[in-house]
């Protein structure tokens, strides 16, 4: 495992034990279970449009949230008020809170069996995200914007260059004695170059890099460059005709496929039935060639943490295999309503229950560069951007806004807009015709391109 | 420094921060002097208090109540064109001046002493609730949700998964500037919202519904009670069990009234926002004087309606909110403004400037966004569509304000066919370009409605309560995305 000389230890603070604190007044107020959370973060940001500074922000907060049991009801308060009056007033009204909830079989939180925490350096956390003086940080988004306003005459008007940097530090305690403590640091460049036709219509498009270190962040020169041609290759759209070809989608646009799965596999949404992939464990869903994993233990991710939001160590679950579903994404409540083991998928803020969230989570690439991918294709839809939701899990209706550019014997040929991609999910899985090989990780999901066939695209 | 302050003695209500935190005029002179300490043009500060209490009842159990407090100031200096922002949720004299003199360091002269005495804001009272819901009884708010749950299971046998919830919100505000203003504001906000699945052999379907506003708890014991959400979105849920295929391509457009006016908030709204017409960065750019809509649109954005969801009676720089005519018979008549957009460009400030908390940089924001009535007759409109679209519900939309393109998303909708409503269809996205659909708006009916108060703006990143609404209209040209073939000729396989 990777480690550098700024990584710091995580060490015993004032926060784990205020966290300890927080449970041990519930459990002395009656609960017969209880957790407590507690976050704080650095933020900083900084805008650059047309080479001056429009803005700075820089920010420090701190936030706790608690879940208190009564056998099997529960409650939860949260507070910004870390005042002794503040926090009993927490305390107390999570107390009165859980007499009024309903008696839930299912409640509770984890077995003191499961709870655990990955060992090791997960090198999540990064001081030099902070380490550059603050001119610099703004010379980081004003090249970013400049690289971008530079490229190309057309390259006309901007909505700025950006440099941002946070760190984040979370406790989680609770009443079977877990305690636990993460530290992650993130920071970005991003340009938003606006172009212009002669005729004056306008196009907008962006890019960026995003890194737990600044080592690893893209020059702001590179991202400004990116964010200069995605613009400049949508100047000059058109609208096409309607018509059913196929559809291959950018990576910055085929997560959302995953994030479709992702809604129809979680626990939540397959216990109460509010998915067409309910049920379907063991069965395909998908081609032979989809294999979607979920990890939220590699090293540096940006779905990685040492334990989920219950206290419970994370790991790598295969989802799909070759098609097959193998297995839901699950916290502690969802995994007991369905007779299964937690996935290790519980996400939280500070209040409410505990949601599912991914980890790394992501479609195993196949071998075609996405150039040959394309070349296959002689019409046919190349997506970059989707406007507004429209997948719908319970019934698999699927209608999106989209934008990109037409494919023409097997190569990019020209932009389009305003159109529609609709089909339904039931079959869309099924439909990944092809995967390429460019599986990058610019978040917690991530997805090669893909090629779906089927799919009505809706234009004039 | 030497600030004189003038501040009317002003009701129990509007004192929170001074009572709650002892706060003083002094300490306001204090941290606003902080602020320009580096020679800003402009400083404000505002102070947030949160309480917020939610319930959620799922399998007829209440599995959840959460209660929260959230807290603090945020301290913005501006200084030309130039921003500086921080903010504490530490409200102690030291964590503010700390953040006073972060938010300072966008400027590099030396300090100034502007501030000319405090201005009370003229008192306006939109949403006089005398007991706020956040402070009511949790057992009346428990009732209001079982009493959904149990509505929409009634309807129909074929209701199997209901969730309601209610959520509301009390926000205290305090907002002073060097140029003057001192606005204090206390701003209620209910909502209450029920989802359902209705399940028959091989064959499932949502529906949900809600609504609320800046209202008290008694407002969900009238008219738009548990009841009225619930059947409703039963309704929905039973209907798309039989929803055919949605056409897709061009097609003539009916909206409903009410809710579909997300179509105004996402086509012109946003690219009215006067940030992105400063910075010409929106398609409406240079186009007031134009003509952007048939003779029959005029759209408004109100923050003054009472009780409203999107309604303010100041914004989040203390400015009263107004009633701003946006588009006039058609022609494009101004922009929604905050304070630096104002300065900037030269134009009145609307009284738009809005924030998501404390944490966030105020910017133009719409409030509720609405068409006025037409003298067309709903049924009319119908029936003068051959083959088209009747558009009565919406998920949401979204908008790129450069390009003008625009989606939003229907969730209940029918075939026109021959001047008649027939078969319901399934979700299908609407996409259009901003600048031109409205004119091609051929008919306006006389039945202007607003929506039930659920809905909810992002824009980089910040989330407000907004309202829209429309009366029935007809767009002559619309792309719809469905899958169903309207044409098979025009089809590439």
């Amino acid at each position: 495992m990777p480690s550098t000389e700024l990584e710091t230890e995580s060490t015993g603070t004032d926060l784990k034990e205020l966290a300890t604190d927080i449970v041990a007044r519930a459990m002395k107020g009656g609960a017969t279970a209880a957790e407590c959370v507690v976050r704080e973060g650095d933020e900083f940001s900084t805008l650059v449009r047309l080479g001056q500074v429009e803005t700075l922000k820089e920010s420090g907060s701190k936030s706790i949230g608690m879940r208190v049991f009564f056998g099997q009801r529960a409650a939860s308060t949260y507070s910004s008020d870390f005042s002794r009056e503040g926090l009993d007033r927490m305390v107390k009204s999570a107390l009165e809170l859980a007499k009024i909830t309903s008696e839930d079989p299912f409640a509770g939180i984890p077995d003191a069996s499961q709870l655990g925490q990955l060992q090791g350096n997960l090198d999540l956390y990064h001081e030099d995200v902070y380490s550059l003086p603050g001119p610099e940080r703004i010379d980081y988004a004003r090249r970013a914007e400049k690289a971008a306003l530079d490229f190309d005459p057309r390259i006309k008007n901007s909505e700025g260059g950006s440099f941002d940097a946070a760190t984040g530090h979370k406790v989680l305690a609770n009443s079977h004695g877990f305690v636990g403590e993460y530290r992650r640091s993130y920071c970005s460049v991003a340009a938003v170059p606006i172009a212009q036709t002669e005729n004056g219509a306008m196009q907008r498009d962006y890019w960026f890099s995003v890194a737990r270190t600044l080592k690893k962040l893209d020059a702001p020169e590179h991202v400004g460059k990116v964010a200069a041609e995605r613009t400049l290759r949508r100047l000059g759209a058109r609208k096409v005709k309607t018509a059913k070809v196929p559809v291959v989608y950018d990576p910055m646009v085929s997560t959302s496929i995953l994030e479709h799965i992702f809604e129809g596999i979680n626990g939540d949404s397959v216990y109460r039935g509010a998915s067409f992939l309910a049920g379907k464990l063991g069965q395909k869903i998908a081609g032979d060639n989809v294999t979607v994993i979920d990890d939220g233990t590699m090293p540096g991710g940006f779905g990685t943490s040492p334990f989920d939001g219950e206290g419970i160590p994370t790991r790598r679950t295969v989802v799909i295999e070759n098609g097959v579903l193998k297995s839901y994404l699950l916290n502690t409540y969802t995994a007991k309503k369905l007779g299964l083991q937690t996935t290790a998928n519980a996400s939280r803020g500070l209040a409410g229950t505990p949601g599912i969230g991914p980890g790394n989570y992501f479609l195993q690439p196949g071998a075609k560069t996405p150039k040959e991918l394309l070349a296959g294709i002689k019409e046919g839809l190349y997506v970059t951007e989707f406007l507004g939701s429209g997948a719908n899990l319970v019934t698999g209706d699927y209608s999106r806004g989209a934008s990109g550019l037409w494919i023409s014997g097997g190569e990019l040929a020209y932009p389009v807009e305003e159109i529609t991609v609709a089909g339904n999910l039931k079959e869309l899985f099924f439909s990944i015709s092809e995967i390429a090989n460019d599986l990058e990780f610019r978040g917690a999901v991530a997805c090669p391109t893909i090629r779906v066939d089927g799919l009505t695209v809706g234009g004039e | 420094m030497n600030l004189p302050v003038n501040i009317p003695v002003n009701s129990e209500k509007q004192r929170f921060f001074f009572e709650h935190y002892g706060l003083t005029e002094r300490d306001l002179e204090r941290y606003l002097a902080a602020a320009l300490s580096a020679g800003g043009d402009y400083a404000d500060l505002y102070f947030e208090y949160l309480s917020s209490t939610s319930l959620m009842v799922d399998e007829s159990m209440v599995k959840s109540a959460s209660q929260g407090i959230s807290a603090g100031c945020g301290v913005r200096v501006v200084s030309g064109e130039r921003t500086g922002y921080a903010y504490t949720d530490d409200l102690s004299a030291e964590r503010i001046l700390h953040a006073a003199r972060t938010a300072a360091l966008i400027a590099s002269a030396p300090a100034k002493a502007t501030v000319a005495g405090f201005q009370k804001a003229a008192a306006r009272s939109l949403y006089p609730v005398t007991l706020p819901s956040v402070d009511a009884e949790i057992s009346a708010k428990v009732e209001l949700v079982m009493r959904a749950d149990k509505a929409a299971r009634a309807y129909d046998p074929r209701i199997r998964e209901v969730r309601a919830s209610y959520a509301d919100e009390l926000r205290n505000i305090l907002v002073v500037a060097s140029d003057g203003t001192f606005a204090e504001d206390s701003q209620p906000l209910a909502r209450m919202n029920v989802s359902c699945i209705a399940k028959t052999e091989g064959n499932s379907a949502r529906g949900t519904s809600g609504g609320g506003g800046r209202v008290a708890l008694d407002f969900f014991f009238g008219e738009k009670n548990p009841e009225f959400f619930a059947k409703e979105a039963a309704r929905q849920a039973l209907l798309q069990l039989d929803a055919r295929e949605a056409p897709a391509g061009e097609m003539e457009v009916v909206l409903g009234p009410g809710w579909p006016g997300v179509l105004l908030h996402e086509a012109v709204g946003h690219g009215l926002e006067a940030d992105f017409n400063r910075k010409k960065t929106s398609a409406f750019a240079g186009l007031v004087g134009k003509r952007v809509a048939s003779e029959k649109c005029t759209v408004v954005d109100n923050g003054t309606m009472p009780w409203r969801r999107g309604s303010l009676n100041v914004d989040d720089e203390g400015e009263p909110t107004q009633e701003t005519v946006l588009i006039e018979k058609g022609i494009l008549k101004g922009y929604l403004s905050d304070k630096l957009s104002a300065r900037l460009m030269g134009i009145a400030d609307t009284g738009n400037g809005r924030r998501e908390s404390y944490e966030h940089i105020p910017m133009p924001r719409m409030t509720n966004t609405y068409m006025l009535a037409g003298t067309d007759n709903p049924e009319d409109i119908i029936r003068s569509v051959k083959h088209g679209v009747y558009a009565v519900n919406f998920g949401g939309g979204q908008v790129d304000i450069t390009n003008g393109k625009f989606v939003f998303s229907a969730s209940e909708a029918y075939m026109i066919e021959d001047g008649q409503i027939t078969a319901p269809i399934k979700g299908a996205t609407l996409i259009g370009n901003g600048p031109d659909v409205l004119t091609r708006v051929s008919m306006v009916g006389n039945d202007l409605k607003l929506d039930e108060g659920v809905g909810t703006c992002g824009k980089d990143g910040q989330a407000v309560p907004v309202g829209v609404g429309i009366p029935t209209l007809k767009v002559d040209r619309l792309t719809v995305g469905g899958t169903a073939r309207k044409d098979p000729g025009a089809f590439m396989q």
